[in-house]
């Protein structure tokens, strides 16, 4: 039970940073169709802005103006970079965000140095919020929650109750429709990239201090991010929250799991294994694999239903 | 996810080439003498030694060519967009290592590239037949899970992968069809280039074939392609394993060079270079890939020697094709083709050595901007000295910024005047030129 | 990313104009290449210094471990020079990228023999280290005239210098897993009763986790081992899940071989959970580990060294700790690579016996050589196997010290010492020596 509660709230915790890192990305991949490689590296420019803000102002600020700043950065990259090249077709628009992942990576290390920074959780946060089963619930998880939650609610409110949000979701389902029906789309596009990023920055200066923040960053949170958006089915951000946490409990309840698929049949007397490729495979633990478990499952999904979980068109 | 690459018209100008059979074979005759006699345009006389860098970068780049035309086989015939194309390059490697490891060896060493490309096939067939069931961006999405679940696994399972350390091997265990010592770099590399030649002729008969056609059309247009009668996914399919076949030639030319197969060979990097190969040669034609391939290996393995931060001049190189020249470098030739043909080339000499002189200026400032920045957080504390084509500026003075800042900036909007020049010349030409046409 | 395009499909005329610019293409690469590749034409230049060629990350993700190294490298090689310059002359580290792949470090290592740079070095990475190895050894058989020295300075995998894989023309500089875990071992203290094992999931942490029960059985048959557990490479990121396990089985003390991220937020989660637990750990002396750890590993967190800035104050050698505070001076990082130090010396030594840079006698110099390190201890380039035999040193991260580690006001406090006879370990290396 204690095991339970406990993956319960850190695959919540983590799936609520996924949410908000795979909300952006899902809103400018059904809008725009481009799929942004270099989202990780805004998330990552988002710890590391947030660091040098907190290093002379404070935690409070950095919460507020780095994201501000991604958001930004955002805007500049879909008005002076992406439109450019949305003519020439979505592989173009991927290796442009592709070719910024390599700048982002490098001018990281060369304006911050290529060592982790000290990016640490603020002094006011870091104690222990209450005690569960005897073990120390600190009170920073609960402010990322918290955060994520805040965050999902103006997310909500602006898509449903605000002109705007009425025009990106009708843009999400219907692009050209949209457009035809005369609103300035490009704006609009800028608007949910520059609203994904800010996303992504925000996600960074709360994840940045509690994970590490250093320039690999980016490369070990790009793929899942992926992974979440097309499980969660394109269009679709309630899809998006569903696969963000079961991601996020998935990753964390399978390192829990000790058996194996020779396990499976060792009740029935059949022993497994033997030194090969095949006992290998057959012997090795659930909680090894779980890297695999996302990759595995959006293949999964994709095979036979390549519209995702909730996707309100195929992909 | 179709791979939408603009193409230029057919224009009637084109019957001229056609039923030429030695022209249709001269560039091939002619990249296989370049390709023969490079490796001796390096030797040191002197000492009689052979340029063995150049030598394997070289090698390198022959099996790049391989792996970025099978990529185009996939991006450029077929429309699909795939993130997993390394499995394959690098499976075919291992399993030639493997091959190279069972002493004694049955099949000879020139015969083996031949088997990793089976081995490609075989994997390319079952992955292939999970992944063509979609198409666009679901097709995309699994060989994106699948490249990662490769990877995981190369470096999860020991007794195939190797692990970390991969698998090691010794060419030389395997006899030579024709008696020729592998020791050295040289038998090696044109061991390559004949493969290289293969590869590249099989897949050329490939695009050809009926197979070839259907895959353009199930590109271009899926629905009437169902229509015709054929089967797109059946097309999609057999596609998908005859790239996998010739990714598993590459990676067996690969495992014979290196002697080395690490999880490496069947990562996500190692994918995402054939399709910038692929795309910023030009996804277009059949030698887009070949140039891209070319480009992007002596950028990896020459550039690199250069500057710690080439991956910023490769990000910024691709941005800006991708932005200006989204056909690729063959798209920029081809569109030079009537103009050649019309004999009128000579109009844009001087548009293009105006813009050249901004241009140089602006990736002067840059390099400049990028090697200082570097230099002061990271070169310094390495001990080095910093010195920039015979420069030694003191980047702890705010001037050599200013002046490097100053002519990066200056030189954008200069280098934006003489493009609007340069393209208003280039689009009178274009129209003089359709209007002389002949109808 | 749909967008089916309306672009006419190839037609046969389209084919004809194709081989045409194909012809004029390659005619354009040929001068491309030819002028690219021109510059690389240049003369060897006059050999007044004794080149070595340095093969590590200089970009990419993992830069970050190649462009500290060479900053110590570059200290330790200007101490040299001065100090005991080889034959007169000065050693010169020439960086080659190899982006840690093997295929990029042997077109490397196809450059350092091109130039005639009679020494080879890389310390990130198991898997390039094969490759090195491999490398080295064919060149030097297929190439007699021009033959490498491999100086392993961090490729840590037990198995480089055992059999199969042990050579000749390798030299490692450094603590192999397996001393390390004996270290590991020898120095947890008699209370600990009760271990749990947690390590990453690739071949390094699989090695460390085999060496780590192996002298668990031999010097400790007292302690349980309760749990033992491989968490994926980098990809854990709240590991609150594994600490309750943890917790549940009443383990006193964590035995990991984690770095990086997988070290941190381990840790990040027992401290968080409130969890008294100690961590005995191989490698969170590594740049930047403290610096994430912090507070939450005083007194509690002890990991096992080659060096540390406070070993020369505890054993009183101000000459080494005149060497640290050099470093200090200008470096935000610890000075740890002690091993490096010898392996210059060593080189040093053997090119001057040697009387010129003929590779053979050198590498036949270096087998068994013995030298004084900084702290006046005696270390074995051991004949058998050409593995450093080297002490060990268990230092607790406490603030009770008198240099700190990267400003963070704790520093590693010696508390155990394991002696460079103890580090004899048993090899299975079966060497060729060429006549």
């Amino acid at each position: 039970m204690q095991l339970l509660t406990d993956t319960l709230l850190s695959g919540l915790v983590y799936g609520m940073l996924l949410f908000m890192l795979a909300s952006g990305l899902t809103l400018i991949f059904s809008m725009m169709g481009v799929l942004n490689f270099a989202h990780a590296s805004i998330y990552m420019l988002g710890a590391y802005f947030a660091f040098t803000i907190s290093h002379y102002i404070g935690f409070w600020a950095a919460l507020v103006l780095a994201p501000l700043a991604c958001g930004l950065i955002g805007a500049a990259i879909e008005v002076w970079g992406l439109r450019r090249c949305h003519a020439n077709g979505h592989i173009a628009e991927l290796l442009f965000t592709f070719g910024l992942v390599f700048i982002f990576q490098r001018a990281v290390m060369m304006v911050w140095g290529t060592l982790a920074v000290p990016y640490q959780v603020p002094a006011s946060l870091n104690f222990p919020l209450f005690q569960l089963y005897g073990q120390n619930f600190p009170a920073y998880r609960a402010f990322m929650l918290l955060v994520t939650a805040l965050m999902l609610l103006s997310i909500w409110l602006l898509l449903k109750k605000t002109r705007i949000g009425l025009i990106i979701q009708a843009a999400l389902t219907h692009p050209d429709m949209v457009s035809a029906l005369g609103h300035d789309v490009p704006r609009v596009f800028t608007i949910v990239f520059a609203g994904g990023c800010l996303l992504a920055g925000l996600a960074g200066v709360i994840g940045g201090n509690y994970f590490s923040t250093d320039s690999g960053m980016a490369d070990a949170m790009g793929p899942i991010v992926f992974v979440v958006v097309v499980f969660g089915g394109l269009g679709s951000l309630a899809g998006c929250f569903v696969a963000s946490i079961f991601m996020g409990m998935v990753q964390t309840a399978a390192v829990m799991v000790n058996g194996s698929i020779a396990s499976l049949f060792a009740p029935f007397g059949i022993a497994l294994g033997g030194d090969s490729l095949l006992g290998e495979i057959l012997t090795i633990p659930l909680a090894r694999v779980s890297p695999l478990l996302p990759y595995v499952l959006m293949v999964l999904i994709l095979f036979f239903r390549p519209r995702g979980l909730m996707g309100a068109r195929d992909a | 996810m179709t791979a939408a690459v603009p193409r230029p018209r057919p224009t009637a100008m084109r019957a001229a080439t056609r039923n030429r059979p030695i022209r249709a074979v001269a560039p091939w005759i002619a990249m296989l003498l370049i390709a023969l006699v490079l490796p001796w345009l390096f030797r040191d006389y002197t000492t009689g030694r052979d340029n063995g860098f150049m030598t394997a970068m070289f090698g390198q780049m022959g099996m790049m060519i391989v792996f970025a035309l099978s990529y185009n086989m996939l991006m450029g015939e077929a429309g699909l967009l795939s993130f997993c194309h390394a499995v394959f390059f690098g499976f075919g490697g291992y399993c030639v290592a493997h091959l190279l490891n069972a002493v004694p060896v049955v099949v000879p060493l020139e015969l083996l590239p031949l088997a990793g490309g089976v081995c490609g096939l075989g994997l390319s067939a079952v992955f292939g037949g999970m992944a063509t069931k979609q198409r666009t961006t679901a097709f995309a999405m699994i060989t994106f899970g699948i490249g990662e679940l490769a990877v995981t696994a190369a470096i999860m399972f020991q007794h195939f992968f190797g692990g970390e350390s991969g698998i090691t091997t010794d060419r030389q265990n395997a006899a030579s069809l024709f008696g020729v010592n592998y020791a050295h770099g040289l038998a090696v590399y044109y061991l390559i280039v004949a493969w290289t030649l293969i590869a590249a002729l099989g897949m050329f008969y490939l695009r050809g074939t009926p197979l070839g056609r259907m895959a353009n059309a199930c590109r271009d247009n899926y629905e009437r392609a169902q229509f015709v009668g054929y089967d797109p996914r059946m097309v999609r399919f057999i596609q998908f394993a005859l790239s996998g076949l010739f990714a598993g030639i590459g990676g067996g030319l690969y495992s014979i060079a290196y002697e080395i197969v690490t999880y490496d060979a069947v990562n996500a990097p190692l994918s995402g270079n054939a399709l910038l190969m692929a795309f910023i040669g030009g996804v277009g034609s059949f030698g887009g890939p070949v140039i891209g391939a070319i480009l992007i290996t002596a950028l990896q393995s020459g550039l690199s020697l250069m500057s710690n931060s080439w991956l910023v001049y490769v990000g910024l190189l691709f941005i800006v094709m991708v932005t200006v020249a989204p056909t690729g470098i063959a798209g920029i030739l081809r569109a030079h083709g009537p103009i050649v043909r019309a004999g009128r080339l000579g109009t844009l000499a001087i548009p293009y050595l105006r813009m050249a002189v901004p241009g140089l200026i602006v990736l002067t400032g840059l390099v400049f901007l990028v090697e200082m920045l570097s230099f002061a957080t990271i070169g310094a504390a390495e001990g080095k000295t910093f010195s920039l084509f015979g420069f030694a500026p003191n980047v702890y003075a705010p001037m050599p910024w200013i002046v490097a800042l100053a002519g990066f900036a200056a030189g954008i909007v200069w280098l934006r005047l003489e493009g609007q020049r340069f393209f208003a010349v280039w689009d009178d030409l274009m129209t003089g030129l359709a209007a002389a046409a002949p109808r | 990313m749909v967008g089916v395009t309306d672009n006419p499909p190839e037609s046969a005329d389209d084919r004809g104009e194709e081989t045409m610019h194909f012809r004029k293409i390659s005619a354009a690469l040929c001068f491309a290449l030819v002028g690219l590749f021109a510059s690389a034409q240049r003369a060897p230049a006059a050999s007044d210094t004794i080149k070595i060629g340095y093969i590590d990350p200089f970009s990419g993700p993992f830069a970050q471990s190649g462009d500290q190294f060479l900053q110590v490298l570059h200290f330790i090689v200007d101490d040299i020079n001065t100090r005991m310059p080889p034959l007169g002359k000065k050693f010169e580290i020439v960086t080659f990228d190899d982006k840690l792949q093997p295929s990029e470090a042997l077109i490397a290592l196809k450059r350092v023999t091109d130039q005639a740079i009679p020494f080879v070095m890389q310390c990130v990475g198991s898997n390039v280290g094969t490759a090195l190895i491999e490398g080295v050894s064919k060149n030097n058989e297929r190439n007699p005239d021009h033959r490498v020295i491999y100086l392993n300075c961090g490729a840590l995998a037990t198995e480089l210098t055992n059999a199969p894989l042990c050579n000749f023309w390798q030299f490692r500089f450094t603590g192999s897993v397996e001393q390390r875990a004996y270290a590991r071992i020898k120095s947890l203290p008699a209370d600990v009763k009760k271990v749990y094992l947690i390590n990453q999931d690739y071949v390094f942490g699989h090695s460390i986790e085999h060496d780590t029960k192996k002298f668990l059985q031999q010097l400790r048959p007292d302690i349980e081992i309760v749990g033992d557990e491989y968490v994926p490479l980098g990809q854990v990121k709240d590991f609150s899940p594994y600490i309750t396990k943890i917790k549940n089985t009443g383990a006193q003390s964590i035995v990991t071989g984690n770095y990086g991220p997988d070290l941190n937020l381990l840790m990040k989660a027992a401290s968080d959970s409130g969890l008294p637990i100690r961590f005995d750990t191989y490698l969170a002396y590594l740049t930047s580990a403290v610096t994430a750890i912090g507070p939450m590993g005083a007194d509690r967190m002890t990991v096992v060294m080659e060096y540390n800035e406070n070993l020369p104050v505890e054993l009183n050698i101000p000459a080494a700790e005149k060497l640290d505070l050099a470093f200090r001076k200008d470096h935000k990082f610890d000075f740890v690579a002690q091993p490096w130090v010898v392996m210059f010396e060593m080189l040093s030594r053997a090119i001057t016996q040697a009387g010129s840079v003929d590779v053979l006698k050198i590498a036949q110099n270096l087998e068994g050589m013995q030298q004084q390190d900084l702290l006046g201890k005696t270390e074995t380039m051991r004949k058998a196997d050409h593995q450093l035999i080297l002490p060990y040193y268990e230092g607790l991260l406490t603030k009770d010290v008198k240099y700190d580690t990267e400003g963070t006001g704790l520093g590693f406090k010696t508390i155990f010492t394991v002696p460079s006879e103890d580090e004899e370990l048993a090899t299975t290396c079966a060497m060729k020596r060429p006549s």
